[in-house]
């Protein structure tokens, strides 16, 4: 069984991102960049049904620049065995990113896509689902626990107030929540075999994907700071300000 | 120009997320309808009749719609396209699962966790974990978004109930089942609607040592919250995470315990109306957005501010309605 992978290239997200000067996008000139940290667990999550004899082939795939090279890289050191690059400079919306990974699951034909339940840079939480629509098939959001057998995915969906397991006939795309694995942490020996992997570059344009973004960005700014307020010295002092001050209790 | 909310509900009452989009969608300034899709959900659909604003309540109640699977409820969604220019779900998980999927079928660009809606075209929404703030104006000839409902009022219920509407349409993918649901059961007010939230983090260092929180909690008539590293270390169960995966909540007043601030907890909690914060670092960052810091070992500030509380005879207005 093969597995596809999406991973997303997005700023560290260590870095304190701000508005760029013309206040219509976000400045990230010489910023960070790293794989998204949901995209990780999905990568490990794939890597793991690879070494448990469940997947036999995991493919690692990016719609964004040249530079994405380097986040590849990173899902390979984890254990990724082959790389897919869509490559575009444009910053394409998740509907358009859902078309390319139509396109590149069409060519692979995997039973099973990864992909992270939420990119960090955009926080829209959209691209599994979108995929999953395009493609006809079940769709297992938010995963804390995946089991691939029988012909089947059985996923524990972290939602509101719990718990849900749904079962996915396969082909199935699942997007991975915080708590699905740890990834590991990639060793040296690792690091150097990812980088004789092979990596196969689509240009966006031979796909035929319309990727003329639908929403367009009026301002990006930086909301309003909340204030640090005062330290009270005692519980005392603190029951007394919640009463007379802030009139919260 | 309609707008259409899709309801949160789980077959027997509504919830109150479906009231704060509703507020978002009348601010629209259109006719709006409200979409009830699930099985034997008769009671919500009644419920939903008299909700200030909402002309026309559509139903769809079938067994193939019991868990709102979103193979099967995003074909109803699509088809529903044709009608409405803007369709709303509260941003929770069944919103999340269900709108970018059914935007999908209809060749649409969703637009997630709206906080702001400013015309019928153009909307804000935090990106960058609320680091940043962006405003975005739609093309797509049908608008669809989820609403983040701490950014919006419930919509009040009004004694002029309206019209129901059933919807014939049945669609059964046939692509996937429910096979086991676990939900927690609890007395406490939601996380989300709770007047008060006391959130723990890593410091509480197990289970038992978060009933500290729980006697807080119920004391101040409050839910409690955790910080992901507590969750990852199964002291709370996940529904509970606060931050920009987990819940966000803006409580008029948010209580952070042992909890240091890193940004990812803070963009689930920094709207709240008053922060207090108890960490024993005097440098860490919470401190940065709390109203009231206490610098000091939560072991011993927690159960002295309860008794506090007994003392004074605190007494706290009943927390706002959960469900209708
Ligand atoms: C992609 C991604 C998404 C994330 N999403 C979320 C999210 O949604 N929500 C979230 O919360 N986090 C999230 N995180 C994690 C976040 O970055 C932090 O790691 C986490 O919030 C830290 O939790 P904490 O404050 O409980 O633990 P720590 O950072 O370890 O802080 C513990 C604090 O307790 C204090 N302390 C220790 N002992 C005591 C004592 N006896 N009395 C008083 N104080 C004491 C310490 O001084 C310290 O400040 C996310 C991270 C990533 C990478
Ligand atoms: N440019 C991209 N290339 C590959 N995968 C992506 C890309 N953008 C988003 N994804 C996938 O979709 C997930 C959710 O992203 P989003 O919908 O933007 O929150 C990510 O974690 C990735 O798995």
């Amino acid at each position: 069984m093969k597995v596809l992978v999406a991973i997303k290239r997005v700023a560290d997200v260590n870095v304190v991102v701000r508005p760029n000067s013309e206040g219509n996008d976000v400045e990230l000139t010489n910023v960070k960049m790293a794989i998204n940290p949901f995209c990780e667990i999905a990568v490990e999550e794939a890597v793991r049904l690879k070494e448990s004899g469940v997947a036999t082939e995991v493919v690692a795939v990016c719609i964004g620049p040249a530079k994405a090279q380097e986040q590849i890289r990173a899902a390979m050191a984890i254990g990724a065995d082959r790389g897919v690059i869509v490559e575009t400079d444009e910053n394409l919306e998740p509907l358009a990113i859902a078309k390319c990974l139509k396109a590149v699951y069409d060519q692979e034909l995997p039973q099973l896509i990864m992909f992270g339940k939420q990119s960090v840079d955009g926080d829209n939480n959209q691209t599994g689902q979108m995929f999953a629509a395009l493609a006809g098939i079940p769709q297992g959001t938010f995963a804390s626990a995946l089991v691939v057998a029988d012909g089947k995915a059985t996923v524990t969906r972290e939602i509101d107030g719990g718990a849900q397991t749904v079962e996915l006939s396969l082909p199935a795309a699942v997007t991975a929540d915080l708590r699905l694995n740890e990834p590991r942490y990639a060793s040296l020996p690792q690091i150097m075999k990812a980088k004789k992997k092979s990596i196969e570059t689509i240009p966006f344009a031979s796909l035929g994907v319309d990727g003329t973004p639908r929403l367009k960005v009026v301002t990006v700014s930086t909301p309003d700071k909340r204030r640090a307020g005062t330290k009270v010295s005692s519980v005392e002092e603190l029951v007394d300000k919640l009463r007379s001050e802030a009139k919260v209790i | 120009m309609k707008t259409l909310i899709y309801a949160e509900h789980d077959n027997q009452a509504l919830k109150s997320s479906t009231l704060n989009a509703v507020t978002a969608g009348l601010e629209l300034g259109q006719e709006l309808h409200l979409l009830v899709v699930g099985h034997g959900c008769g009671a919500v659909a009644n419920a939903a009749r008299n909700i200030q604003g909402v002309s026309a309540v559509l139903v769809a109640d079938a067994p193939v719609y019991d868990y709102q699977l979103p193979e099967n409820v995003a074909p109803l969604l699509e088809k529903l396209t044709s009608k409405y220019s803007h369709i709303l779900a509260p941003a929770t998980t069944t919103g999340k699962n269900i709108i970018p999927r059914a935007a999908a079928l209809a060749d649409v660009q969703p637009i997630a966790d709206v906080v702001g809606i400013e015309t019928t075209e153009t909307f804000v929404r935090p990106i960058y974990a609320g680091n940043l703030v962006a405003k975005v104006s739609s093309t797509d000839s049908v608008k669809m978004m989820t609403i983040r409902t701490s950014a919006f009022e419930a919509a009040a219920y009004s004694e002029n109930p309206c019209e129901i509407e059933e919807l014939s349409f049945e669609f059964d993918a046939g692509l996937s089942t429910v096979v086991g649901q676990d939900l927690a059961t609890s007395d406490r007010p939601e996380l989300t609607t709770a007047r008060v939230v006391v959130s723990g983090g890593r410091a509480l260092q197990s289970a038992e040592n978060f009933q500290i929180l729980y006697s807080l909690a119920d004391k101040l008539g409050g839910a409690v919250g955790a910080s992901r590293a507590a969750v990852d270390a199964g002291y709370v169960p996940n529904d509970l995470q606060v931050g920009q995966t987990g819940k966000i909540v803006s409580p008029e007043l948010y209580i952070a315990v042992g909890i240091s601030g890193a940004v990812q907890h803070l963009a689930g909690m920094k709207d709240s109306k008053v922060i207090v914060a108890i960490n024993k670092d005097e440098d860490a960052p919470i401190f940065e957005v709390a109203d009231y810091g206490l610098v000091a070992d939560l072991y011993e500030a927690v159960p002295e501010l309860e008794a506090l509380l007994t003392a004074y005879g605190v007494e706290v207005d009943a927390p706002v309605a959960v469900s209708a």
